[in-house]
């Protein structure tokens, strides 16, 4: 592996020094003139026709400018657009007649402050006539309730695929197990919550918007929802988001400010408080319940997997149900299984709407595999490890097809895992696990290794969805060298912490030899941005960083064109050295980049014919490998790079009280190259947070009528530095071969194996007791059901 | 009555600052919206997430729990007024960008006034002391291993 | 969130306090340090019309050892008092206890009479009172003042026997004069700082031959306020404290309790931490006071 002067360096962060100083710009940090703010009336019940609003007391509190119902936006605005085929499912920001979960939003107040809005708020009256609501997803499986009447049932995709001779596998192995795994309704729950502040500009007919955003399409969506042409949406990709992680998806909330902004004539700011945010801002995660068989060998060799997955989106549903397509792009996980069934079934309720949440479904997913490769490994009385290195792809086994049509681009699987168990010290980790037992303690040590797909080819649309055929997945890097030869990237999405800027600058720094610490990194607006598909599915790091390198390369061939002409040579004949262009052999006969940049900018006479004036190149690049469409059983190559963790956990859990405490974390982790290392270890120790969160604390509870009992910060439990360990995390790197540098994403890192590592971790804690917990949560409340289980039992 | 506005004295960041406010502003919206000392971030309004924290009279306290009228007469200290007289970062803020204790910045202010508050009273916190001292900041980001990094680092450099 | 709109009055003395109080009637609320008061206006589930302000009273801010009690003014901060090592040596269960309490913002501002007038019974500083058998001194404008032993100053969840025109002035913490003393607080919380699930706190005095010679225990948030156990710690007195001893106080303390269900925890998990959590508290303290 080549080495490189930037890349892969320990770097300082170019966005930290304005966060560290208070200098961010949050869109609550922006101020427009004449700016109202926006409070929601929310539904209390889960399922409701409404009868009536009235209106008056609100609209005459002093301060108030206007209340907006359902009828009147639903009338203006079109729906919102669903992933799958399923048109008579809409949805806008505010119920018109139905409401269909508790929380929902009814009505939007208009005010001179929040503090007005929410005054006026609590006036408007709604007479409601509560109807039946199906809360539990069997129950709304059956369809005898049912949340979108037009629709004609609950369920909203559910498709068998078939990939390789899964009925053979499970008649000619020597064994099989089944049982059940839920992964509960959780989210990643940014800090910061959604907010928007629209503008209308009656001279210029454009909507001006800001927003804490991460959503691919979203000046489209909005322009569509608003029945705007795309030209008339400015988005303002410079807007600091607080953390996303997949949820900050806000169309239906971008359409009700841009709606309002326009009628009224203001500015609008609509900024989720957590009240809102937690029941109506749509952005609860997966809510799956598992059926897992597994087909093996007595020598540990599994030989198919039947895996049924069945997800509660809630009571509508944006991008949501695609969350259980993505993770056919690693759908045996690691490993060498041949035969696979697979049954996604979609199905709504009267509960919150899911959103994208970090992985897209590829965390429960990693949780059900690994679940089940424990289960079978104790189930043959085998080492868990022994039973993994058994079935993980062998490094020369790649490029690696697995049954439902991806290729694993590389990996090094055992090598992960080896330095994984090495770091950890297992064989004095399993002494320690035995005497904390001892002791009396539960004590257990939790293996998984797992898949993070990465590059955001998200094939699972047209997949899901054959009527949305749509393959192009690309992102785009504008570079400019200015008179002055200073260096600007231009980036066209906007970030919530993964570090953008400083990945620019330091590929354009890396293939133009020049300080990244000088390069500056800008964000264009929808409106002069070139082409984005947003920061999701793990994908700049290939995706915005392959396009910077292009175009890096772009302007790098421009500088030794301008050369060549000079000089009367053959590009091949110079070097290039950290910007200067000289003869090769002839060190005096030498272009400075400052006397090249002259040339492109100011000495036409001397730019060879063809050459653009000036310094500046685009780059605009489909995903690797991507453009493919699916076969008709559902086979489709999904994300390109395949990135790798395995992690080493030892949870401790008190016998007398249940609680459980995580006394050991160590995460092998491979997504080739990394370009920020330390940027990339953040990440994966957040990830690893957000699973501990997932695998522990977090879980948005539902009571039987609907009611979301964990709607403040103090029932919806997330960890602090005091439930999360210290973290050890163990590079490995297997370059890809698809992509600049080797690089492979790695955003979702972390989160994608820490659930599954704990499940597995308690579940090794409790194995003494032959009891085992296969929901998340593992609340403290769960473990100490278990234990006494375990008691009743003797 | 609740139009009545109440007339405010306090010091923020070295500065005197005067105003008058509604008894229900509380001090984040205040130092926010009014003072339009921006770092200072929300993210709970009910007293847990910690993103809100400053320092009242060196102390940290979460901001969206107090009101500001109930600040006059005392001294607010933001993420504004951490740095150093000259405008440089203080050597806290450079720990962080050093070992990189932040993603998003969100949390970061807050995080920052709680172990600074930290390190104002106990200058060799052990690793236990500086994840309790932050233990009412939640971070999304980080999963807080670079952050308490950062604090260690700081430590050691005003040493 | 918020708050709804209210008036607001900074008090400069308690007399000013009470008398705003007698003049605002129902429509009225002290504010002291705001931590439990302040996320219940921002949810608009409270909404007072009126708040009267008592962070400015210096008087209510003192620490004072007295020969049989320390006393502490109610609007001392949490963490003052948890800093306090003359009071940590002489009431060594309010340290321990405000150890579980929040997190250094909430300690911060928060005060000792603030979390007690607030009478949650998850809460630590009222199970230390209760299992001290604290005294509150009430202060009322024009009648003077009353105290108020721990049991009839908790009447129920989140209530207390403090009258409308009244305003908790000071509370004045026992001082065990046994030379062998030990305490200890526990509890079992989801989160660090979190309200606890189950709280036990214990004390214990032994003679030289190790006997109990006095003892009080008591748990949280399994009943409707704290609850102590005296008749159960009278029946530990003049023994050894031995675990099978321990363990069935306990148990007894377990079964008397009626602890409800919630989101983190059944009333039966409740139930079995308050046997586990009460025997832990009591052989910890038992290992202090051997230890002193």
């Amino acid at each position: 592996m080549s080495s490189y002067r930037y890349i892969g360096k320990g770097r300082r962060a170019k966005e930290h020094p304005r966060f560290v100083t208070g200098r961010g710009r949050y869109v609550a940090d922006i101020a427009l003139p004449g700016m109202k703010h926006i409070a929601l009336v929310a539904s209390p019940h889960a399922s409701a026709r409404i009868a009536s609003i009235r209106a008056d007391a609100a609209r005459a509190k002093p301060g108030v400018h206007y209340v907006l119902t359902g009828e009147e936006f639903c009338a203006h605005t079109d729906s919102l657009l669903i992933g799958v085929d399923a048109p008579k499912v809409t949805r806008w920001a505010l119920a018109r007649g139905l409401v269909r979960y508790a929380g929902e939003w009814v009505a939007a107040v208009v005010a001179d402050s929040r503090a007005l809005a929410e005054d006026a708020a609590e006036l408007v009256e709604v007479d409601y006539e509560p109807l039946p609501q199906v809360v539990d997803p069997c129950e709304a499986l059956e369809g005898r309730i049912l949340v979108h009447p037009e629709h004609g049932s609950n369920v909203l995709y559910r498709r068998k695929f078939v990939w390789g001779p899964v009925e053979e596998a499970f008649a000619g192995a020597d064994h099989r197990l089944s049982f059940r795994a839920s992964w509960g309704r959780s989210a990643t729950v940014p800090i910061e919550t959604f907010g928007v502040v629209a503008s209308w500009d009656a001279g210029t007919q454009i909507l001006d918007i800001w927003a804490s955003i991460q959503m691919p399409k979203y000046p489209d969506q909005t322009a569509r929802a608003l029945r705007l042409p795309g030209n008339a949406v400015r988005v303002h990709y410079d807007v600091d988001v607080g953390g996303s992680y997949g949820v900050k998806r806000g169309i239906k909330h971008t359409a009700l400010a841009g709606y309002l902004a326009r009628k009224l004539g203001a500015p609008m700011r609509l900024i989720e408080d957590r009240l809102e945010n937690m029941r109506g801002g749509d952005m609860q995660g997966p809510d799956r319940a598992f059926d897992l068989q597994a087909a093996f060998d007595r020598d540990g060799t599994i030989r198919g997997l039947r895996i049924r997955a069945v997800d509660d989106v809630g009571a509508y549903a944006g991008r949501s149900p695609l969350q259980l397509g993505k993770p056919i792009g690693a759908i045996c996980g690691p490993y060498r299984i041949p035969a696979i069934e697979y049954e996604p079934v979609s199905v709504m309720t009267n509960k919150t709407p899911q959103e994208a949440v970090r992985g897209f479904g590829q965390s429960p997913t990693n949780f059900a595999i690994e679940r089940t490769v424990d289960r079978v490994a104790q189930y043959l009385g085998m080492d868990r490890i022994e039973l993994r290195k058994k079935n993980l792809i062998r490094k020369d086994e790649f490029p690696y097809l697995i049954p439902s049509g991806s290729t694993y681009d590389s990996g090094d699987f055992h090598t992960v895992l080896d330095k994984a168990l090495a770091v950890a010290t297992y064989p004095q980790l399993l002494v320690l696990r035995d005497q904390m037992r001892k002791a009396g303690k539960l004590a257990g040590i939790g293996i998984a290794t797992c898949l993070e797909p990465s590059g955001g080819n998200s094939a699972f649309e047209v997949l899901m969805n054959p009527k949305n055929e749509t393959t192009t997945w690309m992102d785009s890097c504008l570079v400019r060298v200015d008179l002055s030869g200073s260096i600007t990237g231009v980036i066209n999405n906007s970030s919530s912490g993964q570090g953008h800027e400083s990945l620019v600058s330091t590929v354009l720094g890396e293939v133009l030899e020049r300080d990244p610490g000088a390069i500056r990194v800008v964000r264009a607006d929808s409106l002069t941005a070139l082409p984005s598909n947003s920061p999701v599915g793990s994908r700049m790091a290939i995706m915005l960083g392959g396009a910077a390198a292009g175009a890096a390369k772009r302007i790098k061939q421009a500088l030794l064109a301008i050369a060549a002409h000079n000089f009367e040579c053959s590009p091949d004949d110079l070097e290039y050295r950290g910007g200067d262009v000289s003869l090769q052999g002839v060190p005096s006969k030498k272009l400075s980049w400052d006397q090249l940049v002259e040339i492109a900018h100011r000495k036409f006479h001397k730019l060879p014919g063809g050459l653009e004036p000036g310094l500046q190149a685009k780059f605009v690049w489909e995903v690797p490998t991507g453009g493919g469409l699916p076969t008709a059983d559902g086979r489709i190559q999904m994300y390109p790079c395949y990135a790798f963790e395995a992690h080493v956990v030892l949870v401790e859990i008190d016998p007398g009280t249940a609680k459980p405490s995580i006394r050991s974390y160590v995460c092998g982790h491979d997504c080739g190259v990394m370009i920020n290392p330390d940027i990339v270890h953040g990440m994966t120790y957040g990830g690893i947070a957000h699973g501990i969160g997932a695998a522990l604390y977090e879980k948005f509870a539902y009571t039987t009528e609907g009611q979301l009992a964990s709607g403040t910060f103090m029932d919806y439990l997330i960890p602090s530095a005091m439930e999360v360990p210290g973290m050890t995390i163990v590079d490995h790197c297997t370059p890809s071969p698809l992509t600049e540098f080797g690089q492979k994403g790695s955003g979702e890192a972390g989160y994608l194996g820490a659930p599954a590592a704990i499940a597995n971790a308690v579940n090794d804690a409790l194995s003494p007791l032959r009891v085992s917990i296969e929901a998340l949560p593992m609340s403290h409340h769960a473990i100490w059901s278990a234990l006494k289980e375990a008691k009743s039992r003797i | 009555m609740s139009g009545t506005l109440h007339l405010i004295e306090v010091d923020v960041n070295g500065k005197r600052r005067v105003a008058q406010v509604p008894a229900r502003l509380s001090l984040v919206d205040w130092l926010r919206d009014e003072l339009r000392l921006t770092g200072t971030h929300v993210g709970c309004e009910h007293g847990v997430c910690g993103a809100c924290s400053v320092m009242l009279d060196g102390e940290a306290v979460r901001a969206c729990l107090m009101y500001a009228v109930q600040a006059h007469g005392h001294r607010v200290t933001t993420v504004e007024g951490l740095a150093r007289p000259d405008g440089t970062m203080s050597p806290l803020q450079d720990a962080f960008c050093e070992a990189h204790g932040l993603q998003c910045g969100y949390c970061t202010p807050g995080m920052l006034i709680a172990a600074q508050a930290l390190l104002d009273a106990n200058p060799r916190p052990t690793e236990v002391e500086i994840r309790e001292a932050i233990g009412g900041n939640l971070c999304r980001c980080t999963g807080y291993q670079q952050i308490v990094e950062a604090v260690r680092l700081a430590a050691l450099r005003v040493e | 969130m918020k708050s709804a709109a209210f008036e607001y009055t900074r008090a400069a003395s308690i007399g000013e306090a009470c008398e705003l109080l007698a003049r605002h009637g129902d429509g009225a609320k002290l504010i002291a340090g705001g931590q439990s008061l302040v996320p219940m206006m921002a949810m608009r589930l409270v909404r007072p019309a009126s708040l009267i302000d008592i962070n400015e009273i210096a008087a209510l801010k003192f620490v004072a050892a007295e020969n049989d009690a320390v006393r502490v003014g109610a609007c001392t901060r949490q963490a003052v008092v948890e800093r306090d090592g003359a009071l940590a040596a002489r009431v060594p269960l309010l340290r321990q206890a405000l150890a579980w309490v929040g997190h250094a913002q909430t300690r911060n501002r928060g005060t000792i009479g603030g979390s007690l007038a607030h009478a949650d019974p998850c809460a630590e500083l009222p199970l230390a009172a209760q299992v001290l058998d604290a005294r509150m001194v009430l202060r009322a404008s024009s009648k003077g003042k009353r105290t108020l032993d721990a049991a009839s100053f908790f009447t129920g969840a989140m209530s207390t026997a403090i009258r409308a025109d009244e305003c908790l002035e000071e509370i004045e913490w026992p001082v065990w004069r046994e030379s062998r003393t030990g305490s200890a607080f526990t509890e079992l919380c989801i989160r660090h700082g979190d309200f606890a699930v189950v709280a036990a706190a214990a004390q214990v005095a032994l003679d030289d031959s190790g006997r109990c010679v006095r003892a009080a225990f008591g748990l949280a948030a399994v009943g409707q306020t704290p609850l102590a156990f005296p008749n159960l710690a009278a029946g530990l007195v003049g023994n050894s404290l031995t675990e099978d001893l321990i363990r069935a106080a306990a148990n007894d303390a377990a079964d008397a309790c009626e602890p409800g269900s919630d989101l983190h925890a059944s009333a039966e998990y409740r139930r079995h931490l308050a046997a586990v959590l009460a025997a832990r508290a009591l052989h910890a303290a038992h290992e202090k006071a051997k230890a002193s």
